[in-house]
């Protein structure tokens, strides 16, 4: 068996630099096979020269995340939604 | 909620847990604390600017400005030889954290719980037994700890004093101590059917260890019949080191 | 700067002047990737040449290693800032690929089994500049590292030289690929240090 990928979880931190609620427990739906569940349970390759998470359910692309000094580029093409929890 | 910083961390404490694995303790002024189970992103950069940058897991709950990393030398790596081998304790590295809201054990918490660790997936788990403890919590807490051997135990000491409401086994793969009745092998269904849960108890399950281990325990843990929302998992990948 | 980690060397060596601006050296050879790792066997691999004009050449994997292979020494740069010297390989240039190719396109599209795609200008993979490469160290190609057959550019940062290569489209307008469309330079001169859109 390879390991050759993380999963979720290691979205956390390069994703927290971006956004103010944690990304990872929110609730992703797959653009290609419309599978949903959390970012966490994401497969994802990386972290160089990109982070790339694919869907568990089809393997495809889900999200991309690029970081250079100074900016950083987050595809998410791959992804129709995110439900995530706000506080009130 | 905030976005993340990375923020400098002095070494204030550096013991060997086994032969090849340390607990590291920093101090990281302005920590704004973090939940049991959750990781942090290391930084270390060289005098030229090179950096080189891993996540480690959270081994024990928030204490002030103290984060405590248990990290396993990774032959021919960058960051682990560095952070037990060479670093003492007064030099410093950058910390960013805490990290990830998916695989975390929060305090007020009711269902009993399974937690299910392969060799260094063990840390973060024990974050959760460690918050547990310190909250008082009497939710009931079960572990199963996969492991090479016996002198690749983590936190052997702490784990083999009582903690009321908390079980514990031992599997081991390569070779168990004598005495014990379950031979050396890998994490089977009959492991997971008697050290957890039935799965009518509605535990929350956490699995942690490398990626091949979290696989199998988690898709024996669904053959056992639980619940795919109940089972929390978190990978050790190929980019350690 | 961040704050520096007193001793920390990372695993590198010393520079020299082969080292474009901002890379290190190293000895082993890191492995990159952004999906599973396709596993092709000879009798199913096939590398095409598809032109602007929709004609279609194409190889098997025995006629594609009947073709006459060069070995070429050359130094590789990865974008992440490695670069390893003295590579050797073996492959089929371009230039013995695209003999019959008839073509006005100026750019191609390489795409990989798995999915990955990566862009650069025809002119690039011409004229000595780049092989499919099936041999790697004397070894066969190893999967992780592209095998059966991988790309080489070895004047371009090493994302250009597609792993599990599969076929190139000539096209005339410019595609930008995998990783072109995800903030990094469309082109990637290491000497000219093109890591990310806009360098």
């Amino acid at each position: 068996m390879t390991a050759e990928h993380l999963d979720g979880n290691a979205l956390a931190g390069p994703l927290g630099e971006i956004f103010a609620v944690d990304v990872t427990s929110a609730t992703g739906r797959c653009a290609s096979c419309g599978l949903t569940g959390p970012v966490a349970s994401l497969r994802v390759y990386g972290p160089d020269p990109g982070l790339v998470a694919r869907c568990p359910g089809c393997e495809e692309v889900v999200l991309r995340l690029v970081r250079a000094p100074g900016t950083a580029w987050l595809d998410l093409r791959g992804t129709v939604s995110l439900r995530m929890n706000v506080p009130d | 909620m905030r976005r993340l910083v990375w923020r400098p961390a002095e070494l204030v404490e550096s013991v060997a847990e086994t032969a090849v694995a340390r607990t590291l303790r920093f101090r990281v002024p302005g920590w704004p604390g973090h939940l049991a189970g959750q990781h942090v992103d290391v930084r270390l950069t060289a005098d030229d600017g090179y950096t080189a940058q891993r996540s480690y897991s959270i081994a024990a709950p928030a204490d002030g400005d103290l984060v405590e990393l248990t990290v396993e030398t990774v032959p021919d790596g960058e960051v682990s030889p560095y952070l037990n081998e060479v670093m003492q304790v007064g030099d410093q590295v950058e910390i960013r954290g805490p990290v990830g809201g998916w695989f975390v054990w929060r305090t007020e918490s009711k269902a009993p719980v399974l937690l299910v660790g392969g060799g260094s997936g063990i840390v973060p788990l024990m974050a959760m037994i460690r918050a547990r403890r310190l909250a008082g919590s009497r939710v009931p807490f079960r572990l199963i700890y996969s492991l090479r051997d016996p002198e690749r135990r983590y936190y052997a000491e702490e784990l083999r004093r009582p903690d009321p409401g908390l079980d514990l086994t031992y599997l081991y793969t390569r070779s168990a101590p004598d005495g014990l009745s379950r031979p050396a092998g890998r994490i089977m269904l009959d492991d997971l059917a008697e050290g957890g849960w039935p799965a009518s108890f509605e535990p929350d399950c956490y699995v942690c260890g490398p990626t091949a281990f979290v696989e199998s325990a988690a898709d024996l843990l669904l053959a056992l019949g639980h619940a795919p929302e109940r089972i929390r998992t978190e990978r050790f990948g190929p980019t350690g080191g | 700067m961040g704050i520096i980690s007193r001793g920390f060397q990372g695993k590198r060596r010393d520079a020299g002047d082969r080292l474009p601006p901002g890379q290190y050296l190293v000895e082993d050879f890191p492995v990159l990737s952004a999906g599973p790792t396709p596993r092709i066997p000879p009798d199913r691999w096939e590398f095409t040449i598809d032109t602007e004009a929709e004609q279609t050449h194409r190889w098997s994997w025995e006629e594609f290693m009947a073709l006459p292979s060069e070995t070429p020494t050359v130094d590789i740069h990865c974008v992440t800032k490695w670069t390893k010297l003295d590579t050797t390989w073996e492959g089929v240039s371009l230039d013995v690929l695209f003999e019959d190719v008839e073509t006005a396109a100026e750019y191609a599209l390489v795409h990989s089994y798995g999915g990955y795609t990566t862009n650069l200008p025809l002119e690039d993979l011409l004229d000595g500049k780049a092989w499919i490469a099936h041999r790697f160290d004397g070894e066969e190609l190893e999967p992780r590292h592209g095998g059966p057959a991988r790309l080489i550019v070895p004047h371009l940062y090493f994302w250009k030289s597609a792993k599990w290569v599969r076929g190139i489209r000539l096209l005339n307008e410019d595609w930008p690929g995998f990783w072109e469309t995800a903030g990094y330079n469309n082109y990637g001169d290491p000497w000219r240090e093109q890591r990310y859109e806009g360098d």
